[in-house]
């Protein structure tokens, strides 16, 4: 994979004056509208769809604030009420001596997040400014795409408890209001990262803007 | 394998990269050999036997353990003499009071109503083929809905959420283990199994050799 990025050159659909669909992959001369295997409508580089990366993206970013600032858990033990939030939880699991949960947690809840803004944002901000990319930046999408939907888990694991531990007096564990920002920030990025055209990753510079 | 010179073969001959627009002939395959894409790795084909018959068997499989693992018991908690059983059901209706509805809303989409309908989707697409039939009505329309479904099914998120639940409570209470919880664990394993054996791709080629044009 080292020398991946001095593989031989590749002939694309768009210089040999062709479109791809980008469904299923059938190629069409430029120009035509729709696929006629699946429907799907054919653009060569969807320049237009950065902006809803962008837009997406922001939106998971401002919901994420609140979610770490409000409390995601409520636990209300021999009545005495405490909140925890998602950076809290993490510390409470440490202190149980549960490092390997608390290590899926926090990866799942802060590290996944925080560094799929930093790669959604790179990769766009490398397209606008036409840089061609290399099978290492189309990896890193992949991974990106692929990993997302696995931060919901603190999401279930609220959900979970909040059903479970219903023990009146004893205990009860209610959900907190982070739990709704946080869905909510990881199905904005979500949707960032598929609105995402991965064959502007690749050759960028040739493009015009649509 | 990529195309590089001569632009007179005719243009179904040739498959363009979908992730990365790279240009190929169409290689014939053998059963279960893979075709990928020369620049980004995608798998572009990647025909196997029975392949059809298989997932329609799984994705029935998995609805079954889907109804199983709803209604059944998933988890039963005890703590001094104090017991609570709690399905699926009811951890989709934990967050349903005031602002928390549409959460509520949403984990049911997730966990359940997104997987199921993706199943039900896939039969009604392969079951006709699997039997030799014409693809159903609307074949198309119904694959690319399930195709786009597929990363908000979220099952196998759900079950390593509910070990990492079990940690939590594992000091203040003791847990038991319901058939719910292990009928969910098998719906996973088929899920993942079953998209193994679909490329995209191949059954957009199938769907469009099978249907009457």
């Amino acid at each position: 994979m080292a020398n991946a990025e001095h593989a031989q050159p590749v002939l694309t659909a768009r210089a040999a004056g062709l479109v791809g669909c980008g469904e299923c992959g059938h190629v069409y001369p430029m120009g035509t509208e729709a696929c006629s295997v699946c429907g799907t409508e054919l653009i060569s580089r969807d320049m237009a769809s950065l902006q809803r990366v962008w837009a997406w993206l922001f939106a998971g970013l401002v919901v994420y604030v609140p979610a770490n600032v409000y409390p995601m858990l409520r636990t209300t033990t021999l009545g005495r009420t405490k909140e925890s939030t998602i950076v809290g939880g993490v510390f409470d699991l440490i202190h149980h001596g549960s490092i390997g949960v608390a290590l899926i947690v926090f990866v799942a809840s802060v590290v996944i997040p925080v560094s799929k803004f930093i790669a959604i944002a790179y990769l766009a901000m490398r397209v606008h400014k036409r840089k061609p990319g290399t099978s290492s930046h189309f990896h890193l999408y992949e991974f990106v795409e692929f990993i997302g939907r696995w931060s919901m888990i603190d999401v279930f694991v609220v959900a979970i408890l909040s059903a479970l531990v219903q023990l009146n007096f004893v205990a009860t564990i209610n959900p907190g209001i982070a739990a709704v920002s946080f869905a909510l920030s990881v199905a904005f990025t979500m949707i960032s990262a598929n609105s995402f055209d991965p064959k502007l990753i690749w050759d960028a510079p040739e493009g015009k803007p649509v | 394998m990529a195309y590089h010179s001569r632009m007179t073969d005719s243009l179904s001959d040739m498959i363009a990269c979908p992730k990365c627009d790279a240009l190929h002939r169409v290689p014939l395959l053998d059963k279960g050999a893979e075709a990928k894409c020369v620049r980004c790795g995608t798998v572009l084909m990647a025909p196997r036997d029975g392949a059809m018959t298989r997932i329609v068997m799984l994705s029935l499989t998995a609805l079954i353990l889907m109804i199983a693992a709803v209604f059944f018991p998933f988890l039963k908690l005890s703590v001094q003499g104090l017991g609570r059983e709690s399905s699926v059901f009811d951890a989709i209706l934990s967050f349903s009071d005031g602002l928390m509805l549409p959460l509520s809303f949403a984990v049911a989409a997730l966990i359940v109503v997104l997987p199921m309908m993706r199943f039900i989707a896939l039969i009604y697409v392969f079951a006709p083929m699997a039997l030799g039939w014409a693809p159903a009505r609307h074949a198309k329309a119904v694959y690319k809905l399930a195709e786009t479904v597929r990363p908000w099914a979220m099952a196998e998120i759900f079950i390593i959420g509910v070990a990492v639940a079990l940690v939590k409570v594992a000091g203040l209470a003791q847990v038991t283990l319901g058939p719910a919880f292990w009928a969910f664990v098998g719906l996973v394993i088929v899920t993942v199994l079953k998209d193994n054996f679909m490329c995209r791709v191949t059954v957009w080629q199938t769907l469009n050799t099978r249907s009457p044009s």
